[in-house]
C-alpha cells in the first residue's frame, strides 16, 4: 500500500490532532496498564494497613497455585471452542444467506441482533433456557435422556457458557463473513462450476481459501474476545462454578481481586492475561498472516 | 468438437422482463460466432444460457446434438474465458489450469502433457509457477484461454475477454484468438459490443438487440447488405449516414431519384461511399460547410453539415485533399451505394 505523506503547515497541529486519541490510550490503557505491573509486585496485608514490595513472588505463587493452572486450560478449552463454534455457524448462515437476492438483507439484519444484546442479559437468557429446573433447553434434554445440570456439572456448565459466548459473537463473525464471501467476484464460482466442481467441492478449493483473510482476522478477534469480553457472561451465569469448572482467567482476576481482596495476585493475572493475548496476536499476525495471503 | 444448436430459446427474468425473445441459431462445428450488440441487448444472457449458467426460459439448447438444457455447466464440455478472466486468485498459474482436469479425474501424466501443450501454444511457459496477480493484463488474458484449452472441450465461449485490455493488446489478442481458433478448429461463440472486435473475428457474425436477432451473415455482408436501420447504424465506424427521406430531398433540391421507393423512410450511405465527384455516375449532389475534419492517418473523417435541414453528414477522403474547414463542399452519394430502409419496419428495402 502506498503511503502518503502529509505535510502539515504548523508543527503543532498533527501532536494537537492526535492528542485525544493517545489521551484515551493513555488514561484507560497504559496508566491502568502500568499500575497493574506496579501492583503485582505488591503485598497487601488483610486489613489493607500495609503493603510490602515482594518482587515476583506474586507470580511465583501463581505458578503452583492448582487452581490457576486449572483456570489457564479452562481458558484455552473455552476460548477455542468458542471460536471454532460461532465461526462456524457464523460461515454456515453467511453462505446460507449469500445465496438469497431479495430475502438477504432481512437475514442480516435478524442475524446481527443478537450482538445488540448485553453480554449479561444473554447470559441470563441462557441460563434460563438451561435452567435445570424450569429450562426449556433442559426440559427438551431431558426428554432426550440427557439429565442436564450445570450447576453440578463442570462439562454441562462449559457447553452452556461455550453456546452463549459464541451465540452473541455470531453475528459479528456472520457480518464480516458475508462481506468477504460478497466481495468474491461470482465469475470465480462460475468458472469453478464450468471447470466441474460441484458447489461443495467449490465452496472447499475456492470460496474458502478466497476467504483465508476474513477467517485470520476473525479467529484474532474471537480468541481475543473469548478471553477478555466474556466476563460478563460468566458472571451471570456460572461464577465461575461449579468447582471452578468455568472460571476463565478474566473471571478469576475479578474473583481473586474484588472479592478475595488479593489485590497482588490479581494484578499478576492480569498481567499475564494481557502478555498473553499480546503474544497471541503477535504470533498469528506475524506467522499466519503469511500463509494466508495470496 | 460439435455443433450449438438453439431451437425457439426464449430468457425471461422473473418480474415478466424478456431477454432473449424466442430465437433459433445453428452454430457449425468450428465455426467461429461472434454475437455482437450495444450492452443490454442479451448477447451475454444468451451465452451464458449456452454456458449453462442461465436457465433457459423455453426452447432447446442442443451441444453435439444432444439436448443439454437440464445438464449442469460442467457436463456440457465447454470452457469459457470471462470478461475479468475470473483466475483463481490463491493458485498458481499451473493450478488454474489443472484445475478442470484433476476435477474430471484425469490421470496425473495426461494433465502435465496438457498444460505443457497449452503453456506451449500461449507461450506462458515461464509463468506457470506464478500468481494470477503478478501477472500482466495480457498475460492474465494468456492464462485464461489456457485454462479453456487444456481441456480440450467441444466450444469455447468468450464473455467480452478483451475488454479489460489496453487498445494495442486488444489488436494483438484479437489476432491469437482468430489465429488459435483456427488451429484448433474448436467451436466458438464471442460476445462483444465491440463492432471492430466482431467484423475481424467472426466467421458469422449475430447483431443483437433488444433480446432479438437483428441479422445473422458473414462480417462483409453485414457491413454491405445491413438488414435493418438497427444493425446499419451499429456496424461500421464512423457510423453509417442515415438520412430521412424528405430530408434527402430537401437538401437535393426538391428530387430524388426513381430507385428511392414510396415505403422508404429512411436512406443510409457509408461515409466511405460518399465522393467528392459522381464521375459520371447517377448520383446525388449535396452541398454543405465543413465544420470538422479528424485527421486519422491516411485518411480523414470529414463532418459535413447540411444547412437545409441542419443535418451532419460524415464523409471518409483519402488524406486531407481538397478540404478545407468552414469551407462549402458539394458531395455525390452514388445512388448505387444507398441503403434503403422500410418506413414502418425498419427493414432493408432491395
Amino acid at each position: 500500500m502506498q503511503t502518503k505523506r502529509v505535510v502539515f503547515s504548523n508543527r503543532g497541529l498533527p501532536y494537537a490532532l492526535l492528542a485525544p486519541q493517545l489521551a484515551i490510550t493513555f488514561v484507560f490503557f497504559l496508566w491502568p496498564a502500568g499500575q497493574a505491573i506496579w501492583q503485582s509486585f505488591l503485598r497487601e496485608d488483610a486489613f489493607g494497613l500495609k503493603t510490602s514490595f515482594v518482587g515476583v513472588e506474586n507470580y511465583l505463587r501463581l505458578l503452583r497455585e492448582p487452581d490457576y493452572l486449572n483456570s489457564l486450560s479452562v481458558t484455552g478449552v473455552f476460548a477455542v471452542s468458542t471460536t471454532v463454534l460461532s465461526m462456524g455457524l457464523a460461515l454456515l448462515l453467511a453462505a446460507a444467506a449469500d445465496r438469497m437476492i431479495r430475502s438477504r438483507d432481512a437475514y442480516t439484519t435478524l442475524l446481527v441482533w443478537p450482538y445488540a444484546v448485553a453480554p449479561a442479559v444473554a447470559g441470563v437468557l441462557w441460563w434460563f433456557m438451561f435452567n435445570p429446573t424450569i429450562g426449556i433447553m433442559s426440559y427438551l434434554l431431558e426428554q432426550l435422556g440427557y439429565d442436564w445440570n450445570h450447576r453440578l456439572s463442570g462439562t454441562d456448565a462449559m457447553i452452556m457458557v461455550v453456546i452463549v459466548a459464541a451465540w452473541k459473537q455470531i453475528s459479528y463473525n456472520f457480518l464480516f463473513f458475508l462481506a468477504g464471501l460478497q466481495s468474491i467476484p461470482h465469475s470465480l464460482s462460475e468458472a469453478a462450476a464450468i471447470d466441474g466442481a460441484g458447489p461443495v467441492k467449490r465452496f472447499f478449493t475456492v470460496v474458502l481459501p478466497l476467504l483465508s483473510p476474513t477467517t485470520f482476522f476473525l479467529m484474532v478477534v474471537n480468541i481475543v474476545y473469548a478471553m477478555f469480553d466474556t466476563f460478563g457472561i460468566i458472571h451471570a451465569t456460572t461464577e465461575g462454578g461449579p468447582s471452578q469448572a468455568t472460571n476463565i482467567l478474566v473471571y478469576k482476576v475479578f474473583e481473586d481481586g474484588f472479592i478475595g481482596l488479593n489485590l497482588g495476585s490479581s494484578a499478576a493475572q492480569s498481567v499475564i492475561l494481557m502478555v498473553i493475548v499480546i503474544g497471541l496476536t503477535v504470533i498469528q499476525f506475524r506467522f499466519v498472516e503469511r500463509r494466508v495471503a495470496y | 468438437m460439435a455443433a450449438i444448436d438453439l431451437a425457439g430459446v426464449k430468457k425471461t427474468y422473473p418480474g415478466n422482463v424478456t431477454a432473449i425473445h424466442p430465437l433459433d441459431l445453428n452454430i457449425a462445428d468450428g465455426e467461429l460466432l461472434v454475437l455482437v450488440g450495444p450492452s443490454g441487448c442479451g448477447k451475454s444472457t444468451l451465452l451464458r444460457m449456452i454456458a449453462g449458467l442461465e436457465t433457459v426460459t423455453e426452447g432447446e439448447v442442443m451441444i453435439g446434438g444432444g439436448p443439454v438444457n437440464k445438464r449442469e455447466p460442467a457436463e456440457r464440455d465447454i470452457a469459457m474465458v470471462f470478461q475479468n478472466y475470473a483466475l483463481y486468485p490463491h493458485m498458481s498459474v499451473r493450478g488454474n489450469l489443472e484445475y478442470g482436469l484433476k476435477n474430471r479425474g484425469t490421470p496425473r501424466a495426461e494433465i502435465d502433457a496438457r498444460v505443457e501443450e497449452a503453456a506451449r501454444i500461449l507461450e506462458i511457459g515461464p509463468f506457470l509457477e506464478r500468481k494470477p496477480r503478478q501477472l500482466s493484463g495480457g498475460q492474465r488474458q494468456r492464462v485464461a484461454m489456457g485454462r479453456a484449452i487444456v481441456r480440450h472441450p467441444k466450444a469455447f465461449l468468450f464473455d467480452e475477454p478483451l475488454s479489460n485490455l489496453d487498445a494495442k493488446l486488444r489488436g494483438q489478442m484479437r489476432v491469437e484468438i482468430k489465429r488459435l481458433q483456427r488451429s484448433l478448429n474448436t467451436t466458438s461463440v464471442y460476445v462483444t459490443h465491440d463492432q471492430l472486435e466482431a467484423m475481424t473475428l467472426a466467421d458469422r457474425v449475430v447483431v443483437m438487440n433488444a433480446g432479438r436477432i437483428e441479422q445473422i451473415g458473414k462480417p462483409t455482408e453485414v457491413y454491405e447488405r445491413p438488414a435493418s436501420l438497427f444493425v446499419a447504424g451499429f456496424v461500421g465506424s464512423p457510423p453509417m449516414n442515415l438520412f430521412g427521406t424528405d430530408e434527402l430531398k430537401t437538401e437535393a433540391g426538391g428530387s430524388l431519384p426513381e430507385s428511392i421507393g414510396a415505403n422508404t423512410g429512411t436512406i443510409g450511405i457509408r461515409p466511405d461511399a460518399v465522393t467528392l465527384s459522381a464521375n459520371g455516375n447517377p448520383a446525388i449532389a449535396v452541398t454543405g460547410t465543413i465544420e470538422l475534419i479528424e485527421p486519422v492517418g491516411g485518411e480523414s473523417h470529414v463532418y459535413l453539415r447540411l444547412p437545409k435541414t441542419d443535418r451532419v453528414m460524415i464523409l471518409v477522403v483519402r488524406g486531407h485533399e481538397g478540404v478545407s474547414l468552414a469551407a462549402d463542399l458539394t458531395v455525390h452519394l452514388p445512388v448505387g451505394a444507398l441503403h434503403q430502409f422500410d418506413a414502418g419496419t425498419g427493414r432493408r428495402i432491395d
